[in-house]
């Protein structure tokens, strides 16, 4: 097969995918007997066509980056992290209890020991699999499943039997205080001039851009990086060249599991205000998509999260204004796995079909 | 707790192994002939609700079943297509199409009847009913094996039995014919099964399919026996599960069949606490008892599976040498 240009397998290769994936989704709106173009206008209009908008779009791809990060930093290990999910959902406990501890005189302290609670909860609930992996040699991808499963059930388990305040009837914690309420981009000085009405993007977002940026060093700047890549690439050679298997996939796997911890200071923190039952909502999944996407870099892994964002808060619109189902979001996530993580392969080979016909003129 | 809860419990086994036993064996063809199969779940919840819409629609469970079984072979086939045609990534390949299918039943089920992704509940000629095994009622007195027989093997769904019969018909195909032999290969050693001059595309593509038959079946027990309708998420894992098993019976027929019931034993556990704390003599709570056949799921890959030794050729795609 020839080789493609590398801007086109870096630009091309993702958009044709992405083509792909929005044309069967429009097939599937048509067979279910609803209109694709009223679809489309609705989740633009809803998801970018006014700041308030933008606000919700901006909010979801905070917390896509972090779980696309998170993905991505197991990919590079060689490693299929399934279980964001519920590393997520552990994250947002472990926002709750900080919150809830001690009266914190401020958000960015209370922001500060969150983020660690967040990330340490989400990297404890990778640990277990992540030893399972490298040490009983237990499929990660199967273990990772099933914590999903398990951190689900414990979140239900300490909803209802331990955070519960007295007398509440719904399965969550009690609000935390306003003094951790952190500032959406409506309270922040000068972006407050663009959004006018109170939005969900919160400074989390920046937090999720410099986690972007720290991924970026960490896999291509450092020595830990490096091994990381390089047992992801060859687990023999690395070996050969004096790599510990077990450290690299217990490191990389508690990383991404504090990545997708991290995802909770956006949405428990930042959003709720407390820690209710499915608080991920399905996050942790559309980080597989994201970092495929995002073909598993950082720069990639932001502009899919915005793409997502939109997805997410288009389809949301959807479900608000018309009578097709939210779910659909779930269709299109699995069309962009697919064609970006799967049939990669056969969107290289139609590429390179049609650059072969460029190519020939020249050749003549 | 006494001889008849026992017997309870087993019954609630028999009923909720079968369909970890049908998907299990379904990804015990895939992946001994080298593909693996995240995508058990998938399927199984795209038949569930494939068969449940039809049969609900034609008020046949037969046709019902066949619609379940073509709705798990499109997606087997968008599998193979992405995995041995195209050589893909298997493993998320199959994670896609467990999303593609988790939204697209609900989608397609609330297009067509409009109660919240739900298919409306089946009655009669549209489920398969209990049928009692001969003698079922004469021999109930006998003392021991007659409760046994009575209560725990009587009285299931034909496809009870089916998955019953499929795991020495698996066996007898995967040891015992010229197919069988050349699907353990092509697993193993391709280019071997290649070099004889047999298509590996051909067979994986065969042991893809029988995967989907298996899984479509699978997922019609959910939604037309085990429950009367389909249900959003109603497979909750059981692809997933049916896989950890296979890994546990170290993908062979006989073990698969062991290791499916003692998730469906697990299964049934969870469905008794009054059981369970008889036994433990405390109060458990509900969400662990929830959790258990996902915790025992990971007990028992991470400490009793022993050495499991997939098929050597699993998870990479062919290249056929130039």
């Amino acid at each position: 097969m020839e080789r493609l240009p590398k801007w086109a397998d870096v630009a091309l290769v993702p958009l044709i995918s992405l083509l792909f994936a929005a044309v069967i989704s429009a097939l599937v709106i048509l067979a279910i007997g609803k209109d694709p173009v009223e679809a489309l206008n609705t989740m633009v209009t809803g998801a970018l066509g006014s700041a308030y908008g933008w606000g919700y779009t901006l909010y979801y791809t905070t917390s896509f980056i972090f779980t696309g990060l998170a993905v991505t930093v197991a990919f590079h290990a060689g490693l299929f992290n399934i279980g964001g999910e519920g590393q997520a959902q552990l994250g947002g406990l472990g926002v709750a209890l900080v919150c809830l501890a001690l009266p914190w005189p401020h958000w960015t302290v209370a922001l500060l020991a969150a983020s660690l609670g967040a990330a340490a909860f989400g990297a404890a609930w990778a640990a277990i699999p992540a030893y399972l992996q490298a040490k009983r040699g237990s499929h990660i991808v199967i273990t990772t499943i099933m914590f999903n499963y398990i951190g689900a059930a414990l979140i239900v388990y300490m909803l209802v039997d331990v955070l519960r305040p007295a007398g509440q009837m719904d399965p969550a914690t009690a609000n935390f205080p306003k003094e951790t309420e952190l500032p959406t981009l409506n309270h922040i000085p000068g972006l407050n001039l663009i959004f006018e009405k109170g939005v969900p993007a919160n400074v989390t977002l920046f937090i999720a851009l410099a986690a972007a940026v720290a991924v970026w060093a960490l896999l291509w700047h450092t020595r830990l990086g490096y091994q990381i890549r390089a047992f992801g690439k060859s687990e023999p050679a690395a070996r050969y060249a004096g790599i510990n298997p077990f450290r690299i996939i217990m490191i990389s796997m508690l990383i991404s599991g504090a990545l997708s911890g991290l995802m909770s200071i956006n949405n428990v923190m930042g959003e709720a205000g407390r820690l209710v039952q499915n608080s991920s909502e399905g996050a942790g999944f559309i980080g597989i998509a994201v970092a495929l996407m995002g073909r598993n870099h950082p720069i990639g892994v932001v502009l899919a999260a915005v793409l997502f964002g939109f997805l997410y808060q288009g389809g949301a619109e959807l479900g608000l204004w018309t009578s097709i189902p939210i779910e659909l979001r779930t269709v299109v996530q699995g069309l962009v796995i697919l064609f970006t993580g799967a049939l990669d392969q056969m969107v290289r080979m139609l590429l390179a079909w049609v650059f072969s016909f460029r190519a020939q003129p020249r050749a003549a | 707790m006494d001889y008849a809860t026992l017997l309870q419990i087993l019954d609630s086994t028999l009923r909720l192994g079968t369909p970890l036993l049908l998907a299990c064996l379904a990804g015990l063809f895939s992946e001994r002939a080298g593909i693996f199969d995240i995508g058990l779940e998938g399927k199984m919840l795209m038949s569930a609700m494939a068969s449940g819409a039809v049969a609900a629609l034609s008020g046949s469970v037969w046709i019902g079943l066949g619609a379940g079984i073509c709705a798990s072979l499109i997606l087997a086939g968008i599998h193979g297509l992405a995995s041995i045609t195209f050589r893909g990534n298997q493993l998320i390949s199959g994670v896609a199409l467990n999303f593609i299918a988790s939204g697209i039943t609900v989608l397609v089920a609330q297009a067509l009847f409009g109660q919240g992704g739900r298919t409306p509940p089946l009655q009669g000629a549209a489920r398969f009913n209990p049928i009692d095994l001969p003698f079922a009622e004469a021999l109930s007195s006998v003392p021991v094996l007659g409760p046994f027989y009575a209560e725990v093997l009587s009285g299931h769904s034909i496809l009870v039995y089916a998955a019953l019969a499929a795991v020495p018909a698996s066996w007898w195909l995967l040891y015992r014919t010229r197919f069988g032999l050349r699907l353990r290969a092509v697993g193993e050693n391709p280019a071997a099964v290649d070099t004889a001059g047999v298509s590996v595309v051909g067979l994986r593509f065969a042991a893809v399919a029988i995967t989907g038959v298996l899984c479509g079946i699978a997922g019609a027990y959910m939604a037309t026996a085990l429950q009367a309708g389909f249900g959003r998420e109603m497979t909750a894992g059981r692809g997933y599960i049916a896989l950890a098993a296979l890994i546990f019976a170290k993908w062979r027929p006989w073990s698969a069949l062991g290791a499916t019931m003692l998730f469906g034993f697990f299964q049934a556990l969870a469905l008794r606490p009054d059981v369970v704390e008889g036994v433990v003599g405390r109060k458990v709570p509900v969400s662990l008892l929830d959790a258990l056949p996902y915790i025992l799921t990971v007990l028992v890959l991470a400490g009793f599976v022993g050495k499991a030794i997939p098929p050597r050729a699993g998870g990479q795609p062919y290249v056929k040498e130039r």
